[in-house]
């Protein structure tokens, strides 16, 4: 049977692409952020997942405003780096998992989440991002990927009550699958950011470091917090967070924390990463 | 399942200082020049925009005074015109300019300024959370 093993939040800041594709991971600036991922990829190593499932938002590459899909799942086999300005990231394309992600995605429908599925697309710095912080430079991506995107860019994105019942239909969904495969779920987006207006640049790492403890808790809190907390204590941008309760949900009431680092900058954003596991 | 009142939700958005939640109003008033701005994700229409600004706009149904702001980069304004920074950040890559320093231009500082101030830890939240409570 296939299992959710493990959890992870983390930022995914376009800067840390750059960063990574450019060998400045080790600068004085990008030093700091990435050595809080050092712990992660040794561990990932051990770990070995199959699939992922990667929950995170696609910022005007993909989808335009003429789709906005609230969750949608990537069925396909396979999705190529997106051009967002520069010319695609040089990274491997994003190999898929369509049986678990079919799967998946029926199951979810009939559990009464109207899923929209994707067969074809390019994935952004959403996807990729944390792909290179957890797994380093590589040749081919060594796990599976299962694309979940969510609107988090037009309101209202889904209520953090909402998200956190999705993850909690994930873990179902996954356990019901007859193959032995090792799956974790991955939350991206945040921490505290505003990138608009008159207030941009706001960073709140009280109350990021509190969403981080509310995460480790052996409860569900942290679902019930309103989208207009988000906005006022972490910026416009840090609503992305909501996305890290589909990750937590997935994996029961009781977990245990396994790494966590919270940094500031990077560009405009708090960086947050947290690994934690079903107990 | 508790009900959420759509009126009251939307209400909120308004007494956040120097913020425009990108909600339904918006994206539908901003819909031509958030495409406009996607179309710039092609190289061959970055070419098209960076060779005659003003001609390449044209061909979009987009108000003559989002035309006069996205040719003066005026942010602030296109965010007033239904923008959404998303969209938006195609016009600073094909201007070749870092995304936060477009950010800084929305501030009311310089981009060293701005810069100065997230290497400092970034914006505090206090007296920026709601205008109505001025908290």
């Amino acid at each position: 049977m296939a299992r959710i093993t493990a959890g992870v939040g983390s930022s995914h800041v376009p800067l840390l692409g750059v960063a990574h594709d450019q060998g400045k991971e080790r600068d004085d600036y990008f030093g700091p952020i990435f050595a809080g991922y050092d712990w992660t990829r040794e561990w990932e190593k051990q770990e070995k997942p199959d699939v992922v499932i990667l929950v995170y938002n696609d910022h005007a590459s993909a989808f335009d405003m003429k789709f906005i899909p609230t969750f949608a799942i990537g069925c396909g086999e396979r999705y190529a780096p997106a051009d967002e300005g520069w010319g695609p990231r040089k990274v491997p394309d994003v190999i898929g998992h369509p049986d678990l992600a079919w799967h998946i995605a029926q199951s979810l429908i009939l559990d009464e989440f109207d899923m929209t599925i994707i067969n074809e697309m390019d994935v952004d710095h959403g996807l990729t991002v944390p792909l290179s912080m957890m797994f380093g430079k590589c040749e081919a991506w060594p796990t599976t990927v299962i694309p979940l995107a969510v609107n988090v860019v037009t309101y209202p994105p889904p209520s953090g009550k909402r998200c956190w019942a999705l993850g909690e239909a994930i873990a179902r969904a996954v356990e019901s699958f007859p193959q032995d495969l090792n799956v974790q779920i991955w939350g991206t987006g945040g921490m505290s950011h505003q990138l608009q207006g008159a207030r941009a640049g706001l960073i709140n790492p009280e109350w990021d470091n509190r969403f981080l403890d509310l995460l480790e808790a052996n409860d569900d809190a942290v679902r019930h917090i309103p989208h207009i907390e988000y906005l006022r204590e972490t910026g416009s941008e840090g609503i992305e967070m909501v996305m890290w309760l589909i990750m937590r949900g997935a994996l029961g009431q009781r977990v245990k924390t396994l790494h966590r680092h919270y940094h500031v900058p990077c560009s405009n954003t708090a960086i947050g990463h947290i690994v934690l596991v079903p107990s | 399942m508790t009900h959420t009142d759509i009126h009251a939700y939307l209400a909120e958005f308004e007494d956040i200082p120097g913020t425009r939640v990108f909600t339904a109003k918006r994206a539908r008033q901003g819909y031509h020049l958030n495409q406009f701005a996607m179309s710039l994700m092609k190289p061959e229409n970055r070419e098209r925009f960076k060779a005659d600004e003003r001609a390449y706009l044209d061909e979009w149904a987009i108000s003559e005074e989002a035309k006069l702001a996205v040719l003066a980069r005026d942010y602030n304004a296109l965010l007033d015109m239904g923008g959404n920074i998303y969209f938006l950040s195609k016009l600073f890559s094909t201007d070749g300019i870092a995304f936060a320093e477009a950010v800084s231009t929305m501030t009311n500082m310089s981009w060293p300024e701005y810069r100065q101030m997230m290497l400092d830890g970034g914006r505090s939240p206090e007296g920026v959370r709601s205008i109505r409570e001025g908290r």
